[in-house]
């Protein structure tokens, strides 16, 4: 019953969502746009068929209904009921479900949004999220169909994926990552529709999706740093990034999308960059299915790749389709794509923006070369190969530098034309911080010139972005007479994006800084111990108490109690486990950490022996680790801020800064 | 009119030598960073040229060969494609399911004294379920442990 429920609902959405994308240019091209009510209908009916797919999908992993193949694959009674339904996303089948769901639900929201706009911009883009939509039906009726029939019905299934059951953030980390990369199928729809409509002209579509990328920015933001928070906490190697192909997947649309969140202030402001803006866009899109493709298809290994079979020849066909038509679409266009305005002098904000996206777009074409050439190798050459960390850090720490520093660089410049002294006195600050921090990196330790140039540009670019906040609410306490916080308040109040941006900077410099700290400066030792027997790591004296077994309902526990000391008396307990789980071969490592401000003690068990005489633990030293999360949050705050809808009494009540002037 | 051609000519002259060096770049970084997996006869039958260049190996655990010291944390096995087989020595502790016959990816560099260093070792597993084989009995070594700690 279940079943027929579910799979019914997605093949009635994939036939609504057909209709109601045929409809649309019908309706605009015939004039009769009573007809588009029925299009935003099928977005409506749509959401709501696959929002009851879901949920079943969801009622059977949670009642164990073994006779749908998705429940059976990835179930188990054993599991509990968290892991239970969060395995929803841990397979293909049922990540692509939660896909469709969150598109249908981003199409919804974008119609009832946009639903009493005049023109065709918005009839377009609704016909262009039901295409895309009608993509995923399709694999879902098709390679990717969760609901076969299991018969006869097996009396218990072998449950996740034992990595993916094994620590909370698998429920945080997907859900970010899917209502990030999602979320950029709505700009991309606008763009479309702004071509197809011929209104690419106005920007309206930018005007009415910069909220919606900036949301999709921010949770794609959040699940790349949660992402590297599960792998730092679960995986037990004590890392949290080594370009592995999938943390590439989602990283790469984010450098396109974070070019375009600054190209597109050019826009708005100068009217240029219009063709790279629409390109951004769809590109960013392009490369979300490209990632799905390369996490989904089986075609690279790791812990996000789900064996399957023929599903990649759809993602491919898929990106060619959207591919063509864009190219297309762009050339119908084109002489509407021109510039109005014009670069007036090297030394400018627009000239930092266009520095900055050219950066951004080497950066990704730099990581998705090194992505894919393993792929281009094997198929053209026949050799296996890997490209490893050497090449990406080799290519991308020169622009990760460079970016830093035009952080610090941008917010300083104004638009147009730069006064000189001006911009001294802005400077000035950021270069005497940034000295000093890069001096301090030189004399803890640091020796690798890109640590180095990282703790001065990360000092840099945080003093500027600071005495931007701390300019403009002083120039209100000269002009109002508030005091110095409501200032800050309101001056962040009337220009949420522009502040919410420099946030997003002070995020982005944590992050840099303890990435910079934690690959300079971490040291470990792994270490054989008999009970009472001690290792020592950079000041951290550890104690082996014991070793032990426990029985949990789903697994089998073996820890190591390590006490920290201090002289003789005992500071803290850590205790790193390994869980055995009883369909898998391989325990699963699951380090403890501790954490404090200057950094992580990151333990891990290793090995034993069976009597318990001796365990093997790996001890890390990581300095300002918890820096990256910390900085991770601050960038989401950035987005929120950015996101939060303007009150137009606050804005018109007050003196906006002028970016000409400060 | 004229002015604006020839500064659009310009721009794609740029933009054209900007793509090469950046092309000429990669290009470089990948040839001197590439990373190949090679079988033990694969690695033998490139002689000098598989030497001291980082290299992945890839082939089962030789049965017989382990030999692991938890007090000097060095571990010696050997890397067998049933052809040929390579020496391997690796610093810190096995995987805890390392053991005779399993596959395993070693990256490192092949020495001239005929030692492969591994600088990283990863027991190949696939995503795929799999109940324990013979000998894998997880249950069991979490009991002797129990008894052997006295917890």
């Amino acid at each position: 019953m279940t079943r027929l429920i579910a799979s019914d609902a997605i093949i009635i959405a994939l036939l609504v969502t057909v209709l109601g994308a045929v409809l649309a240019p019908v309706a605009v091209r015939s004039g009769r746009r009573q007809w588009l009510s029925l299009t935003y209908a099928a977005v409506y009916t749509n959401f709501l068929l696959v929002t009851v797919s879901t949920l079943a999908l969801v009622w059977a992993l949670a009642t164990h209904d073994f006779s749908i193949s998705y429940v059976a694959q990835v179930g188990s009674r054993a599991t509990p009921t968290f892991y239970t339904i969060i395995s929803l996303w841990g397979a293909l089948e049922g990540s692509i479900v939660f896909w469709a769901w969150v598109l249908a639900m981003y199409g919804a929201a974008v119609v009832w949004f946009n639903r009493k706009r005049a023109g065709n911009l918005v009839p377009y883009a609704a016909m262009t999220m039901l295409l895309v939509q009608t993509f995923f039906h399709i694999l879902l009726v098709g390679p990717a169909n969760p609901f076969h029939l299991v018969s006869p019905v097996p009396m218990d299934g072998p449950g996740p994926n034992p990595l993916l059951q094994n620590h909370i953030l698998m429920g945080v980390h997907p859900p970010l990552l899917y209502l990030g990369y999602v979320g950029f199928a709505v700009p991309f729809a606008f763009a479309i529709g702004a071509m197809l409509a011929g209104e690419v002209n106005d920007g309206d579509w930018i005007r009415l999706t910069r909220r919606w990328t900036l949301v999709a920015w921010g949770f794609l933001s959040a699940a790349i740093i949660a992402g590297m928070w599960w792998s730092y906490e679960v995986l037990g190697w004590g890392g949290y990034w080594a370009w592995d192909p999938v943390e590439n997947a989602s990283f790469i649309p984010w450098l396109t999308a974070t070019a375009y969140l600054h190209s597109v202030m050019v826009q708005e402001r100068r009217g240029m960059l219009k063709l790279w803006n629409l390109n951004l866009m769809v590109g960013t899109f392009v490369l979300t299915i490209l990632g799905t493709f390369l996490t989904r298809s089986g075609i690279i290994s790791s812990v996000h790749a789900f064996t399957q079979g023929t599903i990649g020849y759809y993602f491919l066909a898929f990106i060619a389709v959207v591919l063509v038509a864009t190219v297309a679409l762009v050339a119908g266009n084109s002489e509407k794509l021109g510039s109005t305005g014009r670069l007036d002098a090297p030394l400018s904000r627009e000239v930092a923006f266009l520095l900055n996206n050219l950066f951004l777009t080497v950066f990704m074409f730099t990581v998705l070369v090194g992505t894919l050439f393993p792929l281009i190798a094997e198929a053209a050459r026949g050799v296996k190969v890997s490209v490893g960390e050497p090449f990406f850090n080799r290519m991308t720490l020169p622009m990760m530098v460079a970016l830093l520093f035009l952080m610090g660089v941008g917010p300083a410049l104004p638009w147009k034309r730069a006064a000189g002294p001006e911009l001294k006195s802005k400077l000035l600050p950021g270069v005497i911080v940034g000295l000093l921090a890069g001096a301090f990196g030189i004399v803890a330790g640091a020796r690798n010139p890109y640590a180095v140039l990282a703790f001065t540009f990360a000092g840099f670019a945080f003093t500027v972005n600071v005495g931007e906040f701390v300019s403009g609410a002083r120039a209100r306490v000269a002009a109002l007479g508030e005091s110095f916080l409501v200032a800050l308040v309101r001056l962040v109040a009337a220009n949420r994006r522009r502040y919410g941006g420099y946030v997003a900077h002070l995020g982005i410099v944590l992050v840099a800084v303890g990435v910079a700290a934690s690959s300079t400066f971490k040291t470990e030792r792994e270490a054989t111990l008999k009970p009472g027997e001690t290792v020592t790591l950079a000041g951290h004296t550890l104690r082996l108490k014991a070793a032990w077994g426990r029985e949990e309902a789903q697994r089998s526990v073996i820890g190591a109690t390590m006490e920290l000391m201090d002289g003789d008396r005992v500071v803290d307990v850590i205790e790193p486990k390994m869980n055995y789980y009883p369909m898998s071969q391989q325990p699963v490592p699951t380090p403890q950490v501790r954490s404090s401000l200057r950094g992580d003690l990151y333990l891990n068990l290793m090995a034993f022996r069976e009597d318990g005489s001796n365990v093997t633990v790996k001890v890390i030293w990581e300095p300002l680790v918890p820096w990256i999360w910390f900085g991770g949050m601050v960038i989401v705050l950035g987005a929120l801020i950015g996101i939060w809808p303007t009150s137009r009494r606050g804005a018109a009540a007050v003196p906006q800064p002028q970016d000409a002037t400060t | 009119m004229t002015s604006k051609k020839n500064r659009k000519w310009v721009a794609i002259g740029a933009v054209g030598i900007m793509v090469i060096a950046f092309g000429w770049l990669i290009y470089g970084g990948l040839d001197s960073n590439v990373v190949y997996f090679l079988t033990p006869k694969e690695l033998a039958a490139k002689g000098e040229k598989g030497m001291d260049v980082p290299v992945r190996l890839g082939g089962q655990v030789k049965p017989g060969s382990v030999d692991w010291n938890d007090s000097t944390l060095v571990l010696r096995f050997a890397v067998t494609d049933g052809s040929s087989e390579i020496a391997v020595h690796s610093k810190g502790a096995p995987p805890q399911m390392f053991k005779d016959g399993m596959g395993v990816v070693v990256e490192g560099r092949y020495g001239r004294d005929g030692v492969f260093q591994s600088t990283s070792l990863m027991v190949k597993h696939s995503n795929e379920y799999k109940a324990p084989g013979k000998g894998e009995k997880p249950a069991e070594m979490y009991k002797s442990l129990m008894k052997g700690s006295g917890a």
